[in-house]
């Protein structure tokens, strides 16, 4: 069983939406006893960082996603959370993954004409073995984002918008993209159903 | 590389697709889902969906035909149609749209776009501009291009991005349904004063158009929408791609 974190933030919905295309069973919990009893969790999210982070403070769920064990896959806004610090809002996060989330604003060259927010299907690199199998090197993933992870260790891809940045994640049993995997084509899924495979 | 967006329309009325259909070997297909997961498999990056009907059973339909793309496809799609209130917009992002367009609701109302953007995020907001060229101004018009505004084109898509709107997708009413190609000049200008994308819409007529209006030196989209020329099967968007990359715009394949 697979659990997706419910702590009021959007883009629920279709990372529901593909689970159910995967035949995958899941609950939708803030729950911690729901949320412990589960094999692996699901960090979902599209808002603002500080915002976010005060509603997973709220439900006491903070302590609860740093000390976990089971696999743990943070998408986009869910991702930037398990990073150190986020521009966004000057805000604390979790501090799973200890680089910082900056602003392409301000960041990429300006002369470029490079639109921010990045919205659209860009290529990931340098794809981590296990989260990415089956995934071709160079595939396309579906972005909407103006914040991003800087490259640091725990780098699991690289994307390319004016910067290199990490456009995933992986230390251990936490993990986490940028884009979304639930609406990019059959190599998001795919990333999907590699981690559902994924257990303590 | 962040890759430019063709993305076919469709309209819907009733929730089923309006138009005479021939895709593929697909004639006249009336269900909107087979015809999106059919694009989706052929390589399309987004999917619109745009609501027509006018009664509000025909609403009903359309958002439980929003929940049946949402289940069934897994690439993003925009909705839109006579949306006037966020509440109208909350409807169909539940349902399962990652996007939703608004035109004259918002020319009607500007606050909406505000209003919508600190509710759902910017990213959902995509404010749709249909205009016509009145001497050397561009006019917005509403309701299909059936009404003129007091708005100009290019301060209304500042002022829509002033407020929240995530991209704007522009349609010239002077090159729609012509076939001639889009209105290259006018997004040339709108990518340059604008730092949020821009979608075309309005005059493909083949290929070659979309090739225009997306590359550097022509009309500097970020996206191409057309309904026509993919619907009536006269360009396909795996050749379409192709020669989009031959020509080194950057695309998925």
């Amino acid at each position: 069983m697979t659990a997706i974190i419910d702590y009021d933030t959007g883009n629920i919905r279709s990372v529901e939406n593909a689970l159910k295309r995967l035949g995958a069973e899941y609950v939708l919990s803030s729950d911690k006893s729901v949320l412990d009893s589960c094999e692996r969790l699901i960090l979902p999210g599209v808002g603002e960082a500080a915002w976010a982070m005060s509603k997973l403070r709220d439900r006491g769920l903070d302590g609860f996603v740093r000390s976990c064990t089971k696999p743990v896959f943070g998408i986009c806004l869910g991702m930037q959370l398990l990073c150190s610090w986020s521009e966004e809002g000057d805000t604390e996060c979790l501090g799973i993954f200890p680089n910082r989330v900056r602003n392409f604003r301000g960041t990429i060259p300006e002369d470029r004409g490079l639109k921010i927010p990045q919205v659209g299907w860009n290529d990931i690199r340098f794809l981590e073995p296990e989260l990415f199998a089956g995934v071709p090197e160079g595939s396309y993933m579906y972005f909407v984002h103006s914040y991003f992870a800087e490259i640091n260790e725990y780098t699991a891809s690289v994307t390319e918008y004016g910067i290199p940045f990490s456009s995933s994640l992986r230390k251990g049993n936490f993990m986490g993209c940028q884009f979304h995997p639930e609406k990019s084509g059959d190599d998001g899924e795919k990333i999907l159903s590699n981690f559902l495979k994924m257990k303590l | 590389m962040l890759t430019k967006r063709i993305i076919p329309c469709l309209d819907i009325k009733d929730g089923q697709t309006v138009k005479g259909i021939n895709f593929l070997s697909l004639k006249a297909v009336g269900d909107p889902v087979e015809l999106a997961a059919a694009y989706s498999a052929q390589g399309a990056d987004e999917l619109v969906f745009l609501d027509i009907s006018a009664t509000l059973e025909g609403r009903k339909a359309f958002t439980d035909l929003v929940e049946r793309i949402a289940l069934r496809i897994n690439i993003p799609f925009t909705v839109g149609g006579g949306i006037s209130t966020a509440d109208d917009a909350a409807v169909l992002l539940k349902a399962g749209a990652d996007k939703v367009s608004v035109n004259s609701g918002a020319v009607k109302n500007p606050a909406l776009i505000s209003e919508m953007a600190s509710r759902f995020g910017s990213q959902c907001v995509v404010v749709a501009i249909d205009a016509k060229k009145v001497g050397r101004e561009w006019r917005v018009t509403t309701h299909g291009g059936s009404r003129f505004s007091d708005k100009e084109l290019f301060s209304w898509a500042k002022q829509a991005e002033q407020s929240g709107a995530g991209e704007i997708l522009f349609t010239s009413m002077d090159h729609d349904g012509t076939c001639n190609g889009y209105a290259c000049e006018e997004y040339r200008r709108l990518s340059s004063i604008l730092g949020i994308p821009v979608i075309a819409s309005g005059g493909a007529g083949n290929a070659e158009h979309i090739a225009e209006v997306l590359s550097d030196d022509g009309g500097c989209a970020d996206a191409a929408l057309a309904a026509s020329i993919f619907h009536y099967g006269e360009v396909r968007i795996p050749d379409l791609k192709r020669m989009l990359a031959e020509r080194n715009i950057p695309v998925r394949p």
